[in-house]
């Protein structure tokens, strides 16, 4: 027989049945629709994770003196970053796009009757394209031309506090009575991950503030980013060996602290990763238990249709065409509900998505496996009621009753 | 075994195994049906009838013994195998007619077609129409079983049995759930179709349908006890002398 009657044969039979049918049907539809809608929910969160880490900085590494404390207290003195530290980075490593340090003095900037509560970083050029950082005006000061130069690039949050009305290049603000001019502003970045104000930071060279401000040769922590996604790994390895080599470090310790922006996502991820791979589960156990659904309802119709069986048979019918007949029918029910789950998995996605305004991101591929899995099911609990129905005994089959 | 020959069976027998008892429902049956013969085959129940009739029909095997139809020695073959003979060269008349429910006339007298994959789907309805047609059911073809009386679900049966142009038509008490008046009538068919040179072997209980057919092959305890020729009755005869439907 072929593919087209068959088929004619089964949705033939389906429609006499409707109620029943729509009853299989829709145990696959709600598994279906749950599965689509727990991984657009999952694979909404993950990128919507990913996209504030983004926002933070492109594949920035953080590197910080490894202090081991025991209740506060600092047990040995722990091994510091200075500046040819960062220029040893900056020459030797290979996996390295930007380094910058980042060195800071507490206080607030006062220009004439305004003042601003704002943090002094001391970077260098670098970290505005290792935290994303973008000027709006203006220029960013020079590492060699501007080496403890008394110059600043302001974010818009400290624009607004000191010059509300002005414009502010070429002014001068005063911090800790230590004059600086602005040569640069910033474009507004927003809050970061944890609500901090990003555009509330004032940046100066970091031998300023090292000279200037500290008078110190210490470097806090050091910023870089790596030359692309996936090279996290070997940027931290290099780095720590700079680092070591510089110091002919033999301990079997670290000195310092390496953390990638990837280490940081994977950490925030891993938690919303297990939580949609349970959500996943449970949707999919509905999956299941709607299969379980068509292989009932196909050994009730394999039984009923008993006579029928055995008359197919006694007039030619093989095995093989009352297996196909019968696989036929409960394929067709779980695509069925599979196409009409994944239209009703998507729309349920889109609605979360605009009324409650959750991250949601239906991905192809769940609709792709979806499709597939609703074919397997089909076939797998279709299976044993067919094949019950291909074994009957013509001679039984007809005499029953 | 005569070029004639449609149908040879020699020695059949067939044993059931029930509990840890052998019944035995066959015990060595031999005869040959001839191209175009009309045959009945008669018994009692338990006479071994119904079994003959499974294994004429290739839906059950002998336990020993050989039966060989239009030249094929079916006890060597598979289940998919006699599943083909069936839809080629068997046509079956059942008492219940045995149509599907909810599917009209003209497909239910499709279906043996369709399981032959070499007759596309126009072919299919030429051949359903014209079996319709030799019932004289060409207009009721859209009609579903339910909207059809006992005699005329018979005839759609017929063509049924018809349609695959069979080596031989087998039917089984086919007027058993009939009145005698649609009994008749029903016979009136086989009788046409046996002169358009058919081969039928129609089993019954009833020693006046026996009396339509051209011979009689009667079995008890699962032996042939006579098997003769008779002279045969003319089935319309009969039919106009029966007294008028009261109810009319």
């Amino acid at each position: 027989m072929n593919p087209l009657t068959l088929a004619k044969i089964a949705i033939r039979a389906l429609l006499r049945n409707r109620m029943r049918t729509f009853l299989s049907v829709l145990g696959i539809v709600i598994g279906v629709a749950a599965v689509i809608t727990m991984v657009a929910m999952g694979e909404g969160s993950k990128k919507s994770i990913k996209e504030q880490m983004t926002a933070m900085g492109t594949n920035a590494i953080i590197i910080m003196p490894n202090q081991s404390r025991r209740g506060g207290v600092q047990m040995e003195s722990s091994e510091m970053l200075e500046e040819a530290d960062l220029i040893a980075i900056r020459e030797n490593a290979t996996y390295i796009d930007g380094v910058s340090p980042m060195v800071t003095v507490g206080g607030q900037a006062i220009v004439g009757n305004n003042n601003s509560p704002t943090s002094l970083s001391g970077v260098s050029a670098d970290y505005l394209k290792i935290r994303n950082y973008e000027i709006a005006d203006g220029v960013m000061f020079d590492d060699v031309t501007d080496r403890m130069a008394k110059v600043c690039v302001i974010g818009q949050t400290v624009v607004k506090n000191l010059f509300p009305d002005a414009e502010p290049i070429g002014k001068t603000i005063r911090y800790k009575s230590i004059p600086l001019k602005v040569i640069g502003t910033l474009k507004a970045k927003g809050s970061g991950d944890f609500g901090q104000d990003q555009d509330d930071v004032i940046f100066t060279p970091y031998q300023t503030v090292m000279k200037r401000f500290n008078a110190t040769t210490n470097i806090r922590q050091i910023y870089a980013n790596s030359i692309g996604e996936g090279y996290a790994q070997k940027a931290t390895e290099e780095i720590m060996g700079i680092l070591k080599e510089r110091r002919s470090w033999t301990k079997p310790t670290d000195p310092f602290r390496v953390f990638t922006q990837e280490e940081m996502i994977q950490m925030v991820t891993s938690t919303s990763d297990l939580l949609s791979l349970v959500l996943t589960a449970i949707a999919g156990i509905s999956l299941f238990v709607g299969g379980i659904g068509i292989m009932n309802i196909m050994y009730v119709s394999v039984t009923e249709r008993t006579k029928e069986i055995g008359l197919r048979m006694a007039i030619g019918a093989r095995g093989r065409d009352i297996l196909l007949q019968f696989l036929f029918e409960s394929v067709i029910i779980s695509l069925l509900g599979g196409a009409i789950g994944i239209a009703l998995g998507i729309a349920a996605s889109e609605t979360v998505k605009f009324a409650m305004n959750w991250p949601m991101s239906v991905s192809v591929t769940s609709v792709i496996v979806s499709f597939g899995v609703c074919f397997a099911t089909g076939v797998f609990f279709g299976w044993y009621p067919a094949r019950k129905a291909s074994r009957l005994d013509p001679i039984e089959a007809l005499r029953y009753e | 075994m005569g070029d004639s020959t449609i149908l040879s069976i020699q020695n059949l027998c067939r044993d059931f195994k029930m509990g840890d008892q052998v019944v035995h429902a066959l015990r060595g049956v031999s005869f040959d049906v001839h191209q175009g013969e009309f045959v009945t085959i008669m018994g009692t129940s338990g006479s071994g009838k119904s079994t003959m009739l499974n294994i004429l029909g290739c839906m059950d095997k002998p336990t020993s013994g050989h039966y060989v139809l239009d030249g094929e020695h079916t006890e060597k073959l598979s289940r998919d195998a006699l599943a083909r003979i069936r839809g080629r060269k068997i046509g079956f008349v059942f008492q219940s007619y045995n149509l599907l429910s909810r599917t009209t006339a003209i497909e239910n007298v499709e279906l043996p077609l369709l399981y032959n994959s070499g007759i596309s789907s126009s072919e299919r309805r030429r051949r359903a129409l014209e079996a319709l047609d030799m019932v004289g059911l060409t207009e009721r073809k859209d009609h579903l079983p339910s909207q059809l009386s006992g005699g005329q679900q018979q005839r759609v049966a017929i063509a049924r049995a018809l349609v695959n142009d069979p080596v031989i038509i087998l039917a089984d008490e086919a007027t058993g759930n009939l009145d005698t008046r649609t009994s008749y009538e029903i016979m009136m068919i086989f009788q046409e179709l046996h002169r358009q040179g058919k081969t039928i072997a129609f089993v019954t209980h009833e020693p006046d349908i026996a009396t339509f057919s051209e011979r009689t092959i009667t079995l008890r305890d699962g032996l042939v006890k006579k098997d003769e020729q008779i002279e045969m009755q003319d089935a319309r005869a009969a039919f106009e002398a029966l007294p008028p439907p009261e109810n009319l």
